[in-house]
């Protein structure tokens, strides 16, 4: 396929992505926003004043780059995940299969997707979160490129579980049982230096630690972990997964006999 | 000529070690209708899966007008329109729109995919439809919206496994004529079918595959050639208790009462007529006991299991 005729299709499976979230809007976008706008009520608000001051910010200020993240991580792997599993479930995945569309443009679509809905939801988040809290961001660049970064990670995550899952059940495991406890202790509501220390260094093996430390360093510009560090394993994480997810699609796992 | 499909000593194993294919092959001529006929379980499915790079092969060579599955797979693949036995759309989508992500995938820029989209929905009846979501259409309005999406990007070989299963006789009439027509304007087709009638009236080459091998690939002609009786069923304007004996012709009285005769290939029914003319009576209607190809399809798969049980024997 030319340059041309690649882009076309890469720009298809993405506005394809993009229209399917857009038109379930009430499964996709209101809810993160409700759930959302009850952590801001309830630990920002009726708790929050009560818990003071958390790493030299008011408690509320503190938790809204955390729930934004939170909320990225969640929605851009929801999105693949779902979708891509959908395509599995009703056969629709044939017609990509049969398409000259190359592997790799299928898996950077589907990720863009994923990464579309994440930012669509972060940006309601934020939003919302202006209605409690001023917003003052201290590095747009990082903010900007770790919110992106970590999108594409988490899409990826939900590519290879949609590779890998034969039921609806499988597509939720992932979600429940590994990244909503690895969210929450990940520095969402608290700093890890409130923490004894073991659990301290316990902590520091949580990757969405970096990630939601990262972002907070972005808008707050305070970080519990090195900005360096962080940058550096996201993209190493990336790398590994894109690889792996490639190598799951040439290979036909899941998806052909 | 580059043949529109050719397939060399194709095998295909299973996880669980089932053997669906053992090294077929067989070809397609540029501009053929060919039917790949066999019973369900025989292979049809696996091979155009193949094909359609939907199955991936265990051993052998599959090449798509010259471009080689291996090495070409997406020269190959854009040559190809596949029309699938399962309904396999997003059924939420709605039908303009899955028509026009299909052209997107082969890179056929927006404007020139609504141009198809819009030629294609119209020439199979879908027009009407095309803002509705694809659940909402009938069985046989599902049937076309696949073969619509599979011609979206106009591809030089059109596969379809079973594209009239459930669909009425007169819907089956008119895909058979719009078939029939895209064939004519130089699109190859090849067609799994469980319709007899269907690969007899409209493909000109044949293969039959059973069990995993070819048992025969011919032309649709020269298959037909090789059947040496047909039963015709007359219908009598009188009651007949027995069978009348006519001269040269094999006669009986079917359960409904009505006259069969069997015609050999050195007879003719002028023959048969001469014979009916001494007994006085009216014929009042006559038809083929079977169709032609079913009798061919189910004496060569009879044979081909009895080989296979004197092989075991042996």
């Amino acid at each position: 396929m030319t340059a041309r005729k690649v882009w076309i299709a890469f720009t298809t499976i993405v506005m394809k992505e993009i229209r399917r979230f857009m038109r379930i809007w009430v499964q996709t976008l209101l809810p993160p926003a409700i759930m959302m706008a009850l952590y801001f009520v309830i630990f920002g608000n009726l708790i929050g004043s009560r818990i003071g001051e958390m790493g030299g910010f008011d408690y509320m200020e503190f938790i809204v780059p955390g729930l934004i993240m939170m909320s990225v991580i969640t929605n851009s792997y929801a999105n693949v995940v779902s979708s891509f599993f959908g395509m599995k479930f009703q056969g629709s995945i044939e017609e990509i299969l049969v398409s000259p569309v190359p592997n790799w443009v299928v898996l950077s679509g589907y990720v863009m997707g994923g990464v579309g809905r994440g930012l669509a939801v972060g940006f309601i988040v934020t939003l919302l979160s202006l209605g409690f809290t001023d917003l003052h961001i201290e590095h747009i660049g990082v903010t900007a490129s770790v919110i992106f970064l970590t999108a594409v990670l988490f899409s990826l995550g939900g590519f290879i579980n949609a590779i890998y899952a034969t039921k609806f059940d499988d597509i939720s495991i992932v979600p429940t049982f590994i990244l909503t406890p690895l969210t929450y202790l990940g520095g969402v509501f608290y700093s890890i230096t409130l923490l004894p220390e073991f659990w301290q260094v316990v902590s520091k093996f949580n990757p969405i630690l970096y990630m939601v430390n990262t972002f907070r360093y972005g808008i707050l510009g305070v970080s519990d972990v090195s900005v360096v560090f962080a940058y550096s394993m996201i993209i190493g994480f990336i790398v590994l997964l894109f690889s792996f997810s490639l190598h799951l699609l040439n290979k036909g796992q899941g998806i052909r006999a | 000529m580059t043949k529109a499909l050719e397939i060399s000593k194709l095998c295909k194993t299973y996880g669980g070690g089932f053997q669906a294919l053992k090294s077929i092959s067989f070809s397609v001529d540029q501009g053929d209708f060919f039917a790949l006929l066999g019973p369900n379980g025989a292979g049809k499915s696996t091979t155009l899966g193949i094909v359609s790079s939907l199955v991936n092969k265990s051993s052998g060579k599959v090449n798509v007008f010259g471009y080689d599955l291996d090495s070409d797979l997406v020269k190959a693949k854009t040559c190809l329109g596949v029309v699938p036995q399962e309904f396999n759309f997003n059924q939420f989508e709605k039908v303009g729109d899955i028509l026009i992500t299909q052209a997107g995938y082969y890179g056929i820029p927006a404007s020139q995919a609504q141009v198809n989209a819009d030629f294609y929905l119209k020439k199979l009846g879908l027009w009407d439809k095309r803002d509705i979501p694809s659940r909402m259409l009938s069985g046989g309005m599902k049937r076309r919206l696949m073969i619509a999406r599979a011609l979206v990007h106009n591809p030089k070989l059109l596969i379809l496994d079973e594209p009239t299963a459930g669909v009425d006789i007169e819907l089956r009439r008119s895909m058979w004529a719009f078939l029939q027509e895209l064939n004519e304007q130089g699109t190859t087709i090849i067609l799994t079918t469980h319709y007899l009638e269907e690969a007899e009236s409209l493909c000109r080459n044949i293969a039959i595959i059973d069990q995993g091998e070819i048992l025969e690939n011919t032309s649709m002609k020269s298959l037909l050639k090789t059947l040496n009786v047909e039963t015709f069923i007359l219908e009598i304007d009188k009651t007949l208790s027995d069978a009348p004996v006519l001269a040269g012709f094999d006669t009986r009285i079917n359960s409904d009462g009505a006259l069969e005769v069997d015609v050999r290939k050195d007879q003719n029914m002028s023959q048969l007529f001469e014979c009916l003319a001494p007994f006085d009576w009216v014929v009042t209607s006559i038809r083929s006991k079977s169709n032609r190809l079913e009798e061919l399809f189910l004496g060569l798969l009879r044979k081909d299991k009895t080989d296979n049980e004197q092989g075991n024997a042996a």
